[in-house]
């Protein structure tokens, strides 16, 4: 049945007040907590949009990670023979291309979602928070087709996870939560300066080679360890190895300074963001 | 006395000039920041611009406003500012209750998803809750008349199919107050009286509604009460039917310095029907021959010109056009009559566009304000084959003995 009867108008209405920019920033959680359904409704849309118009359509979550892996195990295993902890090469790689793929994916997402949803952002309010934050949620869709991919590859070499698989989630948080962070900087500043758009494509393979996608952390000199874990996705991929196969072990002071460049970068992303909220219509 | 809805006080937007319509590289801002220790006092006022400044007032719970103004004057600016889309450079607005903006129509449409999904979106990008949605789907697809297709992706919907789904998504919103933005210019007259009428009910709902047109006819009929924005600021607000009388008058006599500024040789600036000296024309009195006056000033001479009168529905579709040649203009006021042995149009808006070729190059006059065509029994077939042309036609059915006869 459908509801033609006009609904009556709540006797206290909210009231909102509209004013100029404040110096100080406040995250204005009812608001999005109000919000979660179009939240919902984006990353929605972004999956529902992703692979339309494709031949093979999801295929390409699994087969992009799936080829880079085998492009690595050839190049940088067989050939160069880059040391691997003692994992088959394939596993090496394709553990590491997990969180890297997803993490690649969502920055590069988050970072031109609010200036691909100008339109929309110029004709109606909502928290924009929502934007950056449903393309790093939607990426998550790839993440865990490919996930099968991996558990296949698994079977294939006879790896038993061990009980470390239950840190898996906190890492996978980390990748989402640096991504967020990251990816609010970028979009704010993409709005403004087109210039990261381009920067982006270079700033993602600098990024891939300081972690440790390619190579093992262990060939970090070990004094150098607490900087190089300044680099939250080296925790993260570390973390992933060692989740999934019980092999290689977190280190720990590098996962502790990861962790705390993950809250530092999400904090002053969120800040920064709100910041630009404000402004960013006029300039967009 | 019903309550305040919205209390506006000291409003203003200030925009730096071009701040809009461009985005700066990172080169701009470094070479800013290079030079600024050099220009810092050089910086003048009138690189900005004030968008809207000082604007107050206060509506009423259930008021239906018309805000009216010439482009750029800052209707849309105030509406974007009580949306939250914008924030404001000073002063401050109070909203009592769940704001819903109907800026554009297909906010948030994506051509890949099917309509279906569209309608859900587009609802919950413009504030609606899913249930909300759910509710009023089945209303939403018959009042926009695309059930057939609504499992189809919208890329593959006709244009004019888009924009009834989009209105219908945004008609059914239900905040305590709307904002409104020159939406019901969409689709075919007939969507159109359609989408008015579901206003009306809107609006006689209990609603607040703040409602941004160029069509005054429509302000006419919808709204009490309506505020003129003029350069930014509130130049006049009262009774409807008023304030937009005033503001036709005043934009039928145009400055002096502005039709300096028109730019092309010539600057056309009025024109009306003689036979009822307005920009209006009613069929139930129509007088056969109709006179239609336009009134320029030339400014500079024109030796050999052409001159071209249009006649435009409000899809801006060309409905007749005829050109006149040799145009020979001498500078002064000068008048043009155009006449119709009969102007045999169906009740609408439609609008007159001059252009005029100096010898040199084309300028183009669209014709404000529109021209109305009314009449009391509008005669309509069945809604949807209504046409912009009212002929005269008769019918003669032949009988089919004689059609038969013929063929063998």
């Amino acid at each position: 049945m459908s509801v033609t009867a006009e609904t009556p108008l709540l006797a206290k209405p909210p009231v909102f007040r509209i004013t100029p920019p404040s110096r100080w920033w406040v995250l204005p959680f009812s608001e999005l907590w109000d919000s979660r359904e179009l939240l919902y409704f984006f990353v929605w849309r972004d999956i529902k949009i992703r692979y339309k118009q494709t031949a093979i359509g999801a295929a390409w979550a699994v087969l992009q990670p799936l080829l880079t892996m085998l492009i690595f195990s050839l190049f940088f295993g067989r050939l160069a023979h880059i040391p691997s902890e003692g994992m088959p090469y394939p596993i090496f790689y394709y553990s590491a291309l997990l969180p890297w793929t997803y993490f690649a994916g969502a920055l590069q997402g988050a970072t031109n979602t609010i200036v691909d949803n100008q339109r929309v952002i110029t004709k109606v309010y909502f928290p924009r928070l929502i934007l950056p934050a449903s393309s790093v949620l939607s990426g998550l869709v790839d993440f865990g087709i490919s996930f099968v991919m991996f558990l296949v590859l698994l079977l294939y070499y006879g790896i038993r996870p061990t009980v470390a698989v239950l840190w898996l989630p906190a890492f996978l948080l980390m990748a989402v939560l640096t991504a967020l962070g990251v990816g609010l900087w970028l979009s704010a500043l993409n709005a403004i300066y087109r210039d990261v758009r381009y920067v982006l494509p270079f700033l993602v393979q600098f990024w891939m080679f300081a972690s440790p996608v390619v190579y093992p952390s262990s060939l970090v000199p070990t004094k150098w360890r607490w900087l190089y874990g300044l680099n939250p996705m080296a925790g993260v991929i570390e973390g992933f190895r060692w989740s999934l196969t019980g092999r290689g072990g977190p280190r720990g002071p590098l996962l502790l300074a990861s962790v705390g460049v993950v809250i530092g970068v999400l904090l002053s992303g969120v800040a920064y963001f709100q910041k630009m909220e404000t402004t960013v219509v006029d300039v967009v | 006395m019903s309550e305040i809805a919205i209390h506006v006080e000291g409003l203003g937007k200030r925009y730096r000039v071009g701040e809009r319509e461009r985005y700066y590289a990172l080169r701009d801002v470094l070479t800013r920041a290079f030079l600024a220790p050099f220009r810092r006092s050089q910086r003048r006022p009138k690189d900005y611009l004030w968008a809207l400044r000082d604007v107050s007032f206060d509506i009423r719970q259930g008021e239906v406003v018309g805000l009216i103004g010439r482009n750029g004057a800052g209707k849309t600016t105030l509406l974007k500012l009580l949306s939250r889309i914008t924030r404001p450079t000073v002063g401050f607005a109070e909203v009592h209750g769940r704001v819903g903006s109907l800026i554009e129509v297909g906010t948030g449409f994506h051509p890949e998803l099917t309509g279906r999904e569209n309608v859900y979106l587009s609802g919950a990008i413009l504030g609606m809750k899913k249930n909300d949605i759910q509710n009023r789907f089945d209303e939403i697809v018959a009042f926009a008349e695309v059930e057939r297709f609504i499992d189809t992706p919208l890329k593959h919907f006709s244009t004019g199919m888009q924009m009834r789904l989009a209105f219908a998504v945004a008609a059914h919103l239900e905040p305590e107050i709307m904002l409104v933005d020159e939406v019901l210019a969409v689709g075919d007259l007939q969507f159109q009286k359609k989408c008015l009428g579901k206003m009306e009910d809107v609006s006689q709902s209990g609603r607040t509604i703040i409602f941004v047109s160029h069509q005054m006819n429509q302000i006419r009929r919808l709204c009490e009460r309506a505020i003129w924005v003029d350069g930014g600021r509130r130049r006049l607000d009262g009774p409807a039917k008023e304030v937009v009388n005033d503001y036709e008058a005043a934009s039928l006599r145009m400055e002096r310095n502005e039709i300096e500024q028109m730019p092309g040789s010539v600057a056309f600036r009025r024109w009306l029907i003689e036979h009822t000296q307005s920009n209006r024309l009613d069929l139930d009195d129509i007088p056969g021959k109709v006179v239609v006056k336009f009134q320029a000033v030339v400014k500079t001479e024109i030796p050999k010109g052409i001159l071209v009168v249009s006649l435009r529905s409000d899809e801006n579709a060309i409905l007749w056009s005829a050109m006149y040649p040799d145009l020979q203009m001498k500078p002064g006021p000068l008048e043009l009559n155009v006449s119709f042995a009969n102007l045999p149009l169906n009740p609408g808006v439609y609008f007159w566009e001059i252009r005029v070729h100096d010898g040199h190059q084309w300028f183009d006059h669209m014709q404000v304000p529109e021209f109305s065509v009314v009449a009391k029994t509008d005669t309509d077939v069945y809604g949807y084959l209504k046409g912009a042309l009212n002929l005269d036609v008769s019918f003669d059915l032949l009988d089919q003995t004689e059609y038969k006869l013929e063929r063998s």
